[in-house]
């Protein structure tokens, strides 16, 4: 940049305007920023292809130690002698927690961006807008902090001692939520995630609800159309690429997310039927046992380290086929 | 170019500087953290001399010591002897600590709950599930137990701690050494787990009804209850500094090639059963000879001079014998 400011200065005190020159040096310019722009795009690429790359050769021991089979697998035994490791117990937890947590926050973000925007009175909005934004703003391990000591003992006392007896003796949902109530467990992990992932799904929601053209609504409004018709049939089917967008986002929290579980979870290898069991996630675990770990236990936690990759991956993936879908049939 | 010199003339005067304070770099154990940096503390004021101490994890600090990053390494599990054979390496006992059962019982006091090693393995184990189960009765007879289900809590990060406390699980109780073992890191049966020892403290405190372990000095810095064990030599014992040495003095490092000892389930009457040492790694041949000379300078300061500022923290130095066999080695070994 520099360089072409001293060129055109130069030029101008050269005297005669030399169009040829000029142009080839705009040219340049052009040229310039395209390749620059380019090499910071490809070294995107580059980075995932170099990280990629290192967790393949560290995970490749466990890989050719366990197989296939390490995917399902529940024991972690690694002070077994040759150490038995599989990660079917982190991997239930990380897709238990995640799902659980976004049948929660799914609705409740967008019944609070769709409040903020269609129904809220102009004093109310800043500070329920700002307290979101707060929300988005504290440190995970706080979040931890808060559920290890408010929010767990809390849920272990009041709330699922009722879930406990309310489903006791009900087929399937009498094992899901069966007792002892914990204040470490995977629902207790599960809420705490919610809650993290809460201001993700709404400010990203209120920021493309805005969007919506005020004729569009006013046209729905003006045939008789109820607030929650308007909503249902204008606000979301226009902003949804972006509402899914955040939904996707809130998800690649929820799925790797490692201190505020790590500290709510109760770090269990062993998959429970009840979900106030403890249990862990992959991220949990390799957070939790990496320090220490040496030879098959390291290469394993580095294998559970690519299959949150992966598994990221195939979410997004997912995600953006399942736009590409939507785009296709309102196109037609 | 004369102001280029000029940087450069002072960037080489740091770096001679800072390479003449020669800072002893040690890395390890997260459970001797708080001595070593109360040690390197003192010994600065002293001599001028800085020590870096990262707590890292034992594993890591084997590790960084294998990968010559650090003038020593720190371990709560000892290497095996031919493992330091491999390697090059020196290693010895620094300072003990010990592990204690800690419960959360309502109306039960420090030291009142007794249990023995195949007891605490079986609640381990998950074969005992209530605190009114007939065995912990029958040891505990005069206690007002409740029927409670027992929270069992353990560290879910790998640790000297866990690493010693299964070791004297899987010395107490067979069943324990098939079906668990012993390691930093094991297969647990039952029970959640919290990082580090402020972690199980923590849960512990929360949790009625739970039972965990955690080094003597964190269950005394949070008033934790207690409990008393049952020693090899079937006497019941209280851990206070008196029975943790008494399992040290107990031991025979002597014989023990690399000081390959873990100080669990030692005999003599007086013995807390769960005792355990925490160990320096150091290369016989070091790569920086001059680090390494001030490293073996601090240590022999810390055996000398140490030894209470060990004791404030709940640490127990090393017996006088042990420490005249660990200099020999030094002489012997390292080559400086």
């Amino acid at each position: 940049m520099a360089d072409m400011a001293v060129q055109s200065s130069s030029m101008e005190a050269a005297g005669p305007y030399d169009r040829a020159k000029a142009l080839s040096a705009f040219k340049f310019g052009d040229q310039a920023f395209y390749w620059i722009t380019r090499l910071c795009a490809m070294s995107v690429l580059l980075l995932l292809g170099g990280i990629i790359l290192s967790l393949i050769a560290g995970a490749w021991p466990a890989m050719k130690e366990y197989g296939l089979a390490f995917l399902w697998t529940q024991r972690w035994a690694p002070a077994n002698d040759p150490p038995v490791l599989g990660a079917l117990g982190p991997i239930y937890g990380t897709l238990v927690t995640s799902v659980i947590a976004m049948a929660i926050a799914i609705p409740v973000g967008l019944g609070i961006a769709i409040f903020l925007t269609e129904l809220c009175p102009q004093w109310l909005r800043r500070p329920i807008g700002m307290a979101i934004e707060l929300l988005a703003g504290i440190p995970s391990i706080i979040y931890g902090m808060w559920g290890f000591f408010v929010l767990g003992p809390y849920l272990a006392d009041h709330v699922q001692p009722f879930m406990i007896a309310t489903f006791e003796g009900v087929p399937v949902l009498g094992t899901i939520f069966a007792g002892p109530p914990s204040y470490l467990s995977l629902f207790n992990a599960a809420l705490i995630l919610a809650i993290m992932v809460l201001p993700f799904i709404t400010s990203i929601s209120v920021d493309v609800f805005k969007t919506v053209p005020p004729v569009l609504k006013e046209a729905a409004y003006g045939v008789g159309c109820t607030t929650w018709e308007v909503v249902r049939n204008v606000v979301i089917p226009y902003t949804k690429v972006g509402v899914i967008g955040g939904i996707m986002l809130a998800l690649g929290r929820a799925l790797g997310e490692t201190m505020a579980v790590t500290f709510i979870i109760g770090n269990s290898f062993r998959i429970s039927g009840s979900l106030f069991g403890p249990g862990t996630t992959i991220s949990a675990a390799i957070a939790s046992e990496f320090a220490e770990s040496d030879g098959l236990h390291q290469s394993a936690l580095i294998l559970l380290g690519l299959l949150l990759f992966v598994l990221t991956f195939f979410v997004l993936s997912g995600a953006r086929l399942m736009l590409m879908r939507l785009e296709k049939k309102a196109g037609n | 170019m004369k102001f280029l010199k000029a940087i450069v003339a002072v960037g080489l005067m740091a770096a001679s500087t800072s390479a003449f304070a020669a800072d002893i770099t040690g890395a390890g154990a997260t459970f001797p953290f708080p001595v070593y940096s109360k040690w390197a503390d003192a010994y600065k004021k002293e001599t001028g001399n800085g020590l870096n101490y990262q707590s890292i994890g034992s594993g890591a600090g084997i590790k960084q010591i294998q990968a010559k990053t650090v003038t020593f390494g720190a371990t709560d599990a000892p290497l095996k002897a031919e493992q330091l054979e491999k390697d090059g390496l020196v290693q010895w006992p620094m300072v003990m600590g010990a592990i204690v059962p800690v419960v959360n019982l309502e109306g039960i006091a420090s030291g009142e709950l007794v249990l023995s090693g195949e007891l605490l393995a079986d609640i381990y184990l998950g074969k005992v599930t209530k605190w009114d189960d007939a065995a912990i009765v029958k040891l505990n007879p005069k206690l007002k137990l409740p029927s409670a289900a027992i929270t069992v809590v353990r560290r879910s990060d790998g640790s000297g701690t866990t690493f010693n406390f299964t070791d004297y699980l899987a010395k107490a109780s067979p069943d324990w050494k098939t079906k668990v073992g012993m390691g930093t890191a094991v297969e647990w049966p039952v029970g959640v787990g919290a990082k580090g020892n402020e972690g199980v403290a923590g849960n512990i405190s929360q949790t009625k009804n739970a039972i965990g372990y955690v080094e003597y000095a964190y269950a005394k810095q949070n008033k934790l209850t207690y409990a008393g064990m049952i020693n090899k030599a079937g006497k019941t014992v209280q851990p206070t500094v008196a029975s943790f040495q008494a399992a040290a003095s107990n031991a025979d490092w002597a014989k023990a090639p690399g000081y390959y000892v873990i100080l669990t389930d030692q005999p003599g009457d007086a013995s807390w059963p769960i005792t355990a040492a925490t160990f320096i790694l150091m290369h016989k041949v070091p790569a920086d000879k001059a680090a390494s000379a001030e490293a073996i300078k601090f240590f022999t300061w810390a055996f000398e001079k140490g030894d209470k500022m060990a004791e404030e923290l709940d640490y127990i130095p090393m017996p006088e014998p042990v420490v005249k066999l660990i200099e020999k080695t030094w002489s012997a070994d390292i080559k400086s």
